[in-house]
């Protein structure tokens, strides 16, 4: 019996399973094209209201220009896009339900913290008052209570941040795009940022579209991601599939390290898939319903966390391999150790050691000649 | 900072003494108590005061402010215009030659430009005064306008607008609450260029005018021909201080906005 394969993970909300759910946003064969590049093509995709998507992908891949289809400032090839079932492909940007959070956060340096975020309000001709509280209310969510008077200047990279956000949220729009969100804050303020959006985003119901090329900020803050290449998506799913469970070499490769072995599938028992393998002598791993037929070229990927490494020979593992320390990168949390296996003019592996005690000295050193294990869970075959 | 040698001095000092000891002496004979203008006979402002008794100059140097004012707001709007559609819709059709033609009097020789548009006054039979300079002058200096704002739009994020937009403002509703407030001393600077451009212009305003819209320039150069007189002196000693000031503030303004655009 499987313990957890990926994607059973019990999630209360997943409306893109559920058949009835209305989507809010739907992308129908949307293409985009400048001169002689395809920045999207043909590409479909729906969200779902309250809904956390991040969009993930390298410079480039067309992720921004999805973006900016969907706020309006460019226009669609071919194709449609829907809003709420209503088609909003010919809607100018100042029309739509839809506010957006620039990378630059375009804050108007003309104005102060209050009318920066009081703009929107003005432009739908609410009465003063009206606006002062709703002004004030932004504020108090993305906690820069009494900086209304400052200027954009007078701020950190953070208040403005902030600021952006609060102006992109006081229109209540059906749907918020945030483009890069986190790129211009350092580290630990990324951190705490990220989880204050997802705090303020399942607090006010609404539905986020997020932009990036950081996979961390993408993993941590969606309900689902989808990731993007040469103007495709390539896969969409909860971030625990799309890491576990990726679709192809590309994504395996763009989220998160793994570690990939040529091979060819020697023989197939059930669920049990052997998988031949230049280096690493006959990989075993446990794969549901395998639609792979025996002789078949394969990758096996393997996420170096997922490796076991030790100086002994170890017994009673289903797949094991030697090699020898090639070079070891200490980075706080976890070391990565890089392994040579099949000798001189063999692969390298990396393989994460989380440093589970303060010991200064590690019981691996450059050149050891360590044994390297994993279990059949660990392992899972891509076509090449 | 690295100090200049004393070659290096001496060709500075020789080259602005070249550019502004005429102006100087200028200045200094316009308070000569003499009539004659090359002998010093005591400092006086009587020369200012004879001015103010000069009804023709005084006529001239008014008709010259209002044509300033006027050409130089048609030449910042039309120019203004000129600069938003250069730099803001890429590269539409007719792009180069749009370009070409609005920064062509900057290289026309003023000759040129004024015997061209005179001649198409006299075809279209127009009525040749205050109007027909006001049109000259607004053209001429319309590149001028263009270019400074230009060159203001090119600095401009792009993403100020599409954030305004995106906030619900109408493209003309961005235009004059973010666009406008964020070029505006740009748009003054040209403002104030075109303005100086028009008071200081002789060549095309002879071309282009009629009986009855004599200009300051025109005026003072018609009365040089009976000889110069410390009066004179006085009047072009007033045009250089105004027009230094609007340079002045012009700068100033352009200074202030790389501050604040930065």
């Amino acid at each position: 019996m499987r313990k957890s394969s990926p994607g059973s993970v019990r999630r209360a909300f997943q409306p893109w399973n559920d058949p009835a759910a209305k989507p809010l946003v739907e992308f129908r064969g949307v293409t985009r094209r400048f001169g002689a590049v395809t920045a999207v093509g043909d590409l479909s995709l729906s969200l779902y209201p309250r809904e956390f998507f991040a969009l993930l992908g390298p410079s480039g891949c067309g992720k921004t220009t999805l973006m900016r289809m969907l706020a309006g400032f460019e226009r669609p090839d071919a194709g449609e896009i829907l809003l709420d079932g209503v088609d909003i492909t010919a809607v100018p940007p100042h029309l739509r339900p839809v506010n957006m959070m620039f990378q630059s956060y375009a804050l108007f340096p003309h104005l102060n913290v209050a009318d920066n975020v009081a703009y929107g309000l003005k432009r739908e001709g609410l009465p003063r008052v009206e606006i002062a509280r709703r002004v004030e209310e932004m504020l108090a969510l993305v906690k820069l209570e009494g900086l209304g008077r400052r200027r954009p200047d007078q701020l950190s990279g953070g208040q403005r941040q902030r600021v952006a956000l609060a102006r992109a949220l006081a229109k209540k729009p059906k749907l918020l795009l945030l483009d890069e969100p986190m790129a211009a804050l350092d580290r630990k303020l990324r951190e705490a940022t990220q989880f204050e959006l997802m705090d303020l985003q399942s607090e006010l119901g609404m539905t986020f579209m997020v932009v990036t090329h950081d996979q961390d900020e993408a993993m941590t803050m969606a309900d689902r991601m989808a990731v993007m290449d040469h103007g495709k998506l390539v896969q969409i799913g909860p971030p625990d599939v799309i890491y576990e469970a990726p679709a192809n070499r590309h994504v395996a490769e763009f989220v998160g390290d793994i570690n990939l072995f040529e091979g060819r599938v020697a023989a197939i028992e059930g669920d049990l898939v052997k998988v031949e393998t230049s280096f690493a002598g006959t990989i075993e791993l446990d794969e549901e319903a395998p639609a792979l037929g025996v002789g078949e070229p394969v990758l096996v990927g393997l996420r170096p966390e997922k490796i076991d490494l030790g100086h002994d020979e170890p017994i009673g593992v289903a797949n094991k391999v030697a090699g020898e320390i090639w070079d070891i990168g200490y980075l706080g949390d976890f070391t990565m150790i890089q392994v040579m296996i099949g000798g001189e003019d063999g692969q390298l592996l990396k393989v994460a050691l989380a440093n589970r005690t303060r010991r200064i000295a590690r019981p691996f050193a450059w050149e050891d000649k360590v044994w390297l294990s994993w279990d059949i869970e660990a392992g899972l075959v891509l076509r090449p | 900072m690295r100090r200049l040698g004393p070659g290096l001095v001496l060709v500075l000092v020789a080259g602005f003494a070249f550019l502004y000891l005429p102006i100087l002496a200028l200045i200094a004979y316009s308070f000569n108590a003499s009539r004659l203008v090359t002998v010093w006979g005591g400092f006086s402002t009587h020369w200012y005061g004879a001015l103010m008794a000069n009804q023709p100059l005084l006529d001239a140097a008014w008709l010259s402010v209002r044509l300033g004012l006027v050409s130089a707001t048609f030449a910042t709007v039309l120019g203004t215009l000129a600069a938003l559609a250069l730099v803001r819709h890429g590269r539409f059709v007719g792009r180069t030659l749009f370009s070409g033609m609005v920064l062509a009097p900057l290289v026309m020789p003023e000759v040129v430009t004024g015997l061209s548009l005179l001649l198409l006054f006299v075809a279209v039979d127009a009525e040749r005064g205050f109007w027909t300079v006001t049109i000259a002058h607004a053209t001429f200096s319309l590149g001028f306008a263009c270019i400074v704002v230009q060159s203001r739009l090119a600095g401009f994020d792009r993403s100020l607008e599409e954030a305004a937009q995106d906030l619900g403002a109408t493209p003309l509703v961005t235009f004059a609450t973010v666009t406008l407030p964020l070029i505006w001393p740009a748009v003054a600077a040209a403002w104030m260029l075109a303005f100086t451009l028009s008071l200081d212009d002789l060549v095309i305003a002879s071309f282009t005018t009629g009986p009855g819209a004599t200009t300051l320039p025109m005026r003072l150069y018609s009365a040089v021909k009976l000889g110069v007189s410390p009066e004179i002196n006085a009047a072009c000693t007033i045009m250089i201080g105004a027009v230094a000031l609007a340079v002045i503030a012009a700068s100033l303004l352009l200074k202030r906005e790389q501050v604040a655009g930065s």
